[in-house]
């Protein structure tokens, strides 16, 4: 390489590295506002109210499953007791570290590993309506509970949950960070950009007719991006979902929520 | 089978008129779509709703494939006396669900 | 920040360039489909204008599921009271939503549910009374969809 074009690779990687800095405006803690907050009041009406809240149907059925013996014999139940007290404030803890596998886990695969390790049960695929629906019984009780992500061994993957939320990806070389950090509240087609705090899942989206994980609806974010998705479980998918976790410490739970 | 969720006030004055919500689980495939690999999707949907009030019909509804998935429907009754509220779906493939909800009616 | 600027705006053209996609779905039903599904229902019936409040919000986030809530004045007694109500749009694929029969022991004519509207569209709703009279409100209601579709 001639010293002239390594000065102008110079000179073009410091422009490049200079807007992707100017991109990542984070937003201070007192502006922050969870999507419930930027709804119609008729979505806010449909979450606020169980008998109208279409997610009120999967936590019904995760509350049957909870207690439903598998082949050993034992139920979710049996172990955790009265959900009330044992499961508040859980699902606002997660991901989480565990020691045992030696890197973090989301709330899905802590269901997982349970019914694999206590109940000699098969794991539920990713998105499965069983898992979903387990999920939503345990996410609804820590509505109102502060999120929490102060695990200092989630701290490798909470960084690198933040680069791959500020990393320009795909074929419109769009970073989330572009969207949530430096556009939230303005309009991308019909619809209003949201700051990206993940406190109501599992969510019943409209756009899916259906409740979803949080995975689901970054899959959703990427496939705008148009980049190639990473797999459900994927250690990139849980870093993603602990940044975001991170990001919105200290904002009260709210799900399972309704979005647009 | 998911259940439906029901939501009856258990206990109303004779003459209050009550509101009954009802929720229940299904696709409501409208039949006007294709899947993300070009399958026509066949419509499946929750043809109607009937509620009877101690034995006596008192709402019933028609539903078309405009009516959002994991239909919402709710409407009003006279509490009359107590008793058992209760409902059933049917749809499209054999689809039939039923729930009930008991009153208490008090002068 | 202008660089950042300018390709948003071009994902935002990309975004809605999806939708365009995912809104080409058949939308068959017209207003003339629509007033004939409507005789099709009541027959040949003068449809006054009044006792029937339509409540749906004029501007929506999301067409998969739209609260409304059709309310009709009426006593409810054994002599004068709503028969049916029947809901219809004009630009989903079949233009009826919904037929509701009821009678005085509903103490009330007010019924909600959630609807699918395809499109920004007119929305009809339709009481037919004991004395054989019908009445009718409608609504036009704008529809904006979700940027970020569904991809898989």
């Amino acid at each position: 390489m001639t010293e002239i074009a390594f000065a102008f690779r110079c000179v073009l990687s410091s422009v490049l590295i200079g807007t992707t800095l100017a991109a990542a405006g984070e937003i201070p803690m007192s502006e922050r506002r969870s999507g419930y907050d930027m709804m119609s009041a008729d979505t806010k009406a449909m979450q606020d109210d169980d008998t109208a809240n279409p997610a009120s149907l999967w936590v019904l059925e995760g509350e049957t499953l909870w207690s439903t013996k598998t082949t050993n014999n034992k139920s979710c139940a049996d172990c955790h007791g009265d959900t009330a007290q044992s499961m508040k404030g859980i699902a606002a803890r997660y991901p989480a570290f565990d020691t045992k596998l030696n890197k973090p886990i989301d709330l899905g695969q802590r269901i997982n590993l349970c019914r694999a390790e206590h109940q000699n049960a098969t794991p539920f695929a990713p998105e499965s309506r069983e898992l979903l629906a387990l999920t939503a019984f345990v996410a609804r009780q820590s509505r109102g509970s502060p999120i929490v992500q102060d695990d200092p061994k989630m701290q490798p993957a909470i960084a690198a949950g933040r680069a791959l939320f500020e990393q320009r990806l795909g074929q419109l070389n769009l970073s989330c960070a572009q969207c949530h950090d430096d556009n939230w509240g303005k309009q991308l087609a019909g619809s209003t950009i949201p700051q990206a705090h993940p406190t109501g899942y599992p969510i019943y989206r409209l756009e899916w007719q259906s409740l979803g994980s949080l995975q689901r609806r970054l899959r959703n974010c990427l496939f705008g991006q148009r980049t190639e998705l990473y797999a459900f479980d994927a250690p990139e998918m849980i870093a993603l979902e602990a940044f975001l976790m991170w990001r919105a410490r200290g904002m009260p739970m709210d799900a399972p929520g309704v979005r647009p | 089978m998911a259940k439906p969720l029901i939501n009856v006030p258990a206990k109303a004055k004779r003459g209050e008129v009550i509101e009954i919500k009802t929720l229940i689980s299904h696709v409501m495939e409208t039949g006007f779509r294709h899947s993300n690999i070009g399958e026509f999707l066949p419509r499946d949907i929750i043809t109607q709703l009937v509620c009877h009030y101690n034995g006596e019909e008192i709402f019933r509804a028609d539903l078309f494939p405009a009516i959002a998935a994991n239909p919402f429907i709710t409407f009003h009754t006279v509490a009359t006396e107590s008793g058992m509220l209760t409902f059933e779906w049917t749809g499209d493939n054999g689809f039939s669900a039923t729930g009930q909800a008991n009153i208490a009616v008090v002068d | 920040m202008d660089q950042s600027r300018r390709e948003l705006l071009t994902g935002a053209a990309a975004f809605a360039g999806g939708l365009l996609l995912v809104s080409a779905r058949p939308a068959d039903a017209t207003p003339a489909s629509m007033q004939a599904a409507i005789r099709n229902m009541l027959g040949d019936v003068e449809i006054g204008k009044g006792k029937v409040s339509l409540d749906i919000a004029p501007l929506v986030e999301n067409g998969n599921a739209v609260p409304m809530t059709v309310a009709v004045e009426s006593p409810m007694t054994a002599t004068n009271y709503v028969k049916a109500i029947h809901v219809f749009n004009e630009k989903n694929p079949k233009p009826n939503v919904i037929s509701i029969h009821l009678g005085p022991r509903a103490g009330k004519a007010s019924i909600s549910t959630r609807i699918r509207l395809a499109d920004s569209q007119r929305v009809v709703a339709i009481a037919q009374m004991n004395d054989g009279s019908v009445w009718s409100d409608e609504v036009n209601v704008i529809v904006t969809l979700a940027a970020c579709v569904e991809g898989l």
